[in-house]
């Protein structure tokens, strides 16, 4: 009898996956050093517990292939076997399979099983070759007491002679409610040695009293084994603590020494509660201290309110302002102290979706090392400030193209080692990710020391394929402005890496949905960076507040670059009442936001109002308005939840006096202004 | 008495219908539709809307179009002063639970029904009206046009609106 499992299948994906993550960054740590035990270790836990949870809940596959990995780390971690590039990349590789096995395993899919038994013979290879002493990798055994051979696990015995366990299982009532199998266990321990179990009946009481889901069942245990105490309890990890469980040697002397190599033979039998000591940190190391896992929608909920909060508090200020009488200034004290809790409240909530930004960088290490090694070149990469947070929505669409910037990197960017080494520079190009809170913003570079963008080639190749005119004079800024077009790739050889021509332009438009931008530093011969800018949570927008007519616009601070009042001399006319002013470098289209929205203005001539000079998808426009009226910080609303898209408008938002305002897509403006002056 | 349609019996047998003015005419709506009743605040213009679509409302953190249903069923002369009144209804649409304004000139009553009250509605001839009418209840005297929300804002609210409909500048 055995209660429905299933319930906690997803609790178990979520942690394996986790602990999948964590094997991995160990062992893209272990390749790069002498092997830290720590590491080991750290893996062997991650092994373990995805091990025993695939048993628990019945996904043999993983548990059998997780066995042999587990009895290859055991190797490791004993210093059998010495890690060597080839099991450390045997290991990576087992961390991909279990990835897949699991993501298989939670969509129902047939697992691919020929890939799985291929890599699990690969890995029992290893294991029976330092057995047999075929692949004699010298084994570092220094600090090991005994000098005679070490034990194996679960191998045939060896000059260690089997010990009789005695194990007494008295489990409680709830054992089988709460989805223990004894079958299982016992099953895992007979392959240990030789086992022999009895039953006691004694409890059970008569069919009338027995509730079917409570256990009156224990059992008496005799294996013969070689295996150390610890892989015995080992066995019984997923037993309950409502157990009582007793393991003692029947030649307690003998058996102390397997289990404990590094420590003088332990006196007389021991009898230790089902709570096995070392078994406590072990668990408290796999887990993080006081954290509770908390659905998304919860916290989206917790922050909308915080949202509608922070309005009722605008609104409530702005009418305090105007209260007068004797408790005017208690009100305004207490609004004041009202804003203060309500910042902190609003700061701590938006902490809650934060999550440091090393959930993507981790990716990359793993990533480049693979790549490098595809493509013939070596490469370092170097991350600083993944602890910088960033908003969980942000987080989850920056990873697709921050691994397409840092491919370009390894692809690109830097050379391979003989032209590195040719140019007098190291044969090991470096690739470093950094990223930084700047203001209200966070700040994510990838600056590679390779070749550079060319721009004599850049503006070649725009020029054939017909994205620049063949006279048309450019600016350096302008040459690497062009990466970002749609189409547009030097690549001279299209490789399975890059060089398709999607990429740049859908890294900018996926980076200008997250109402980012992405900016392209570059010195020939001496590198590349990549800086992206972006908003540190979608929930809130710095925006830039507009006045045209009686509306109020707002358009986010990351899109403005400057506003000026325009005097006549400095617009030109051209065709079909189309104008032109020149900004810094460039002449730049003046969009007059009335026409667009079809309002009645304060201000039609330009120098009665304001151009605020706005950029968006790489391009820059001027934006006529009546007024600017202030900056501040507005909470998003979506408009299409009740309505619908409305073209250059990217949401809503309500301001202090509870009115709603609307925030400008800037880009789309200007998708827009552009498509009326192709047509 | 012959049996009524089927579409039209969806509804428990007995319903209660809020009723409303516009110009001469009295509508209605069922009751579990009507979210509340607001009374007449500025709205905020979406630019390129239709024009009976008169712009969106914060309603208590939710930004809520506002419809003018005079406007959509044909009135001419329409004002807004502080007695003209917002009927705030939600519909549950494949997008999920939808919430919007109809702005009306007064609410008058709520009536009880039953689903044989309800009477086809005959062509009406306006277009406008036809689309969204569920049938026609006999009170009192008076007839009033029971409307069918769902019909109504599906037509009203395009899912994305085309960026030809931006003006030229």
């Amino acid at each position: 009898m055995t209660i429905d499992l299933t319930q906690f299948h997803d609790a178990f994906f979520d942690e394996s996956f986790e602990a999948l993550d964590s094997m991995e960054s160990a062992l893209l740590q272990l390749d790069t050093g002498s092997p830290d035990p720590e590491l080991i270790n750290t893996i062997f836990r991650a092994a373990h517990s995805i091990k025993g949870g695939s048993s628990t809940f019945g996904f043999a596959e993983t548990a059998s292939f997780t066995h042999s990995l587990e009895t290859l780390l055991g190797e490791l971690r004993d210093r059998r076997l010495a890690v060597t590039r080839t099991i450390s990349d045997l290991l990576l590789k087992s961390v991909d399979v279990l990835r897949t096995m699991l993501g298989a395993a939670r969509a129902g899919r047939p697992i691919d099983m020929q890939s799985v038994a291929d890599l699990q013979f690969d890995i029992e290879l290893i294991i029976v070759q330092r057995d047999t002493g075929v692949a004699a990798s010298p084994s570092p055994v220094t600090s090991r007491p005994h000098a005679d051979p070490a034990p194996t696990r679960d191998g045939a015995p060896t000059a260690v002679a089997a010990v009789e366990w005695l194990i007494e299982l008295r489990p409680g009532p709830e054992f089988f409610a709460r989805g223990t199998d004894p079958v299982r266990i016992f099953r895992e321990l007979a392959v240990l040695g030789t086992l022999k179990v009895s039953a006691d009946l004694t409890a059970l009481p008569s069919c009338r009293d027995m509730s079917p889901e409570w256990c009156y069942l224990s059992w008496s245990l005799s294996l013969l084994s070689d295996a150390p105490e610890a892989a015995i309890r080992e066995v019984f990890e997923w037993v309950n603590a409502d157990c009582s469980l007793t393991i003692t040697a029947a030649d307690p002397v003998r058996a102390a020494k397997p289990a404990m190599p590094s420590q003088p033979p332990a006196p007389a039998a021991f009898a230790l509660s089902a709570v096995q000591p070392s078994a406590a940190p072990q668990a408290g190391a796999s887990q993080e201290p006081g954290s509770i896992r908390v659905g998304v929608e919860k916290i989206d909920e917790l922050i909308n309110i915080v949202g509608e909060l922070v309005i009722t508090h605008a609104m409530l200020s702005q009418i305090s302002r105007s209260v007068t009488g004797p408790a005017a200034d208690g009100l305004r004290s207490g609004m004041q102290q009202l804003e203060r809790n309500m910042r902190q409240l609003q700061e701590s909530v938006m902490r809650v979706r934060m999550l440091p930004i090393s959930v993507v960088f981790s990716r990359f290490p793993r990533m480049v090392r693979d790549l490098a090694q595809r493509l013939d070149k070596q490469v370092e990469l170097k991350i600083s400030g993944e602890t910088t947070e960033l908003d969980k929505t942000v987080l989850e669409k920056i990873g697709d193209p921050l691994v397409h910037l840092v491919r370009n990197c390894v692809d690109h960017g830097v050379e391979k080692p003989q032209l590195r080494s040719a140019a007098g520079k190291s044969a090991v190009g470096t690739i470093h990710l950094n990223a930084s809170h700047r203001g209200g913003s966070i700040v994510i570079e990838i600056r590679d020391d390779g070749r550079g963008l060319d721009h004599e080639r850049i503006l070649a190749k725009a020029r054939a394929s017909g994205l620049v005119g063949p006279n048309d004079a450019l600016s350096v800024d302008q040459i690497q402005e062009l990466i970002f077009l749609p189409g547009f790739s030097t690549a001279e050889v299209t490789t399975d890496v890059s060089g398709r021509g999607v990429g740049m332009d859908v890294v900018r438009s996926n980076i200008a949905d997250l109402h980012g931008k992405i900016e392209v530093h570059s010195e020939s011969g001496r590198g590349s960076r990549f800086v992206i800018t972006l908003p540190l949570t979608l929930a809130i927008v710095d925006g830039l507040l507009l006045a045209v007519g009686d509306q109020t616009y707002i358009v986010p601070m990351t899109s403005t670059i400057e506003s000026l009042r325009l005097t006549p001399s400095q617009v030109t006319s051209i065709a079909d009442g189309r104008e032109v002013f020149r900004f810094r470098e460039e002449y730049l289209p003046i969009v007059r936001l009335y026409k667009s929205f079809g309002l009645l203005p304060r201000a039609r001539a330009l120098h009665e109002g304001l151009v605020v000079v706005v950029e968006g998808a790489g391009r820059r426009i001027g934006l006529f308005v009546d007024d600017l009226l202030s900056q501040q910080q507005v909470v998003i609303k979506s408009l299409e939840t009740n309505y619908g898209r409305v073209p250059g408008v990217a949401a809503a938002t309500i301001l202090g006096d509870g009115s709603v305002a609307l925030i400008l897509d800037v880009a789309d403006l200007i998708r827009i202004a552009s498509r009326r002056e192709a047509a | 008495m012959t049996t009524s349609p089927a579409n039209l019996t969806t509804a428990a047998a007995h319903s209660q219908v809020l009723t409303f003015m516009i110009g001469d005419a009295t509508y209605g709506v069922d009751i579990p539709c009507v979210q509340e009743i607001r009374g007449w605040s500025p709205v905020t213009r979406l630019p390129q809307a239709p024009p009976d679509v008169l712009g969106v409302l914060n309603l208590r953190g939710t930004i809520v179009p506002v419809l003018d249903l005079r406007l959509r069923f044909g009135s001419t002369n329409v004002q807004y002063t502080p007695i003209t009144v917002i009927v705030v209804v939600s519909v549950l649409s494949a997008k999920g639970q939808r919430d919007f304004g109809m702005v009306v000139d007064g609410v008058s009553d709520v009536i009880d029904i039953s689903a044989e009250d309800v009477k086809p509605a005959p062509e009406l001839g306006t277009s406008a009206t036809d689309s969204c009418v569920r049938g026609l209840i006999a009170v009192a005297g008076r007839m009033v046009v029971l409307l069918d929300i769902n019909l109504l804002i599906g037509r009203e609210f395009p899912a994305t609106a085309t960026d030809d409909s931006i003006q030229a500048a």
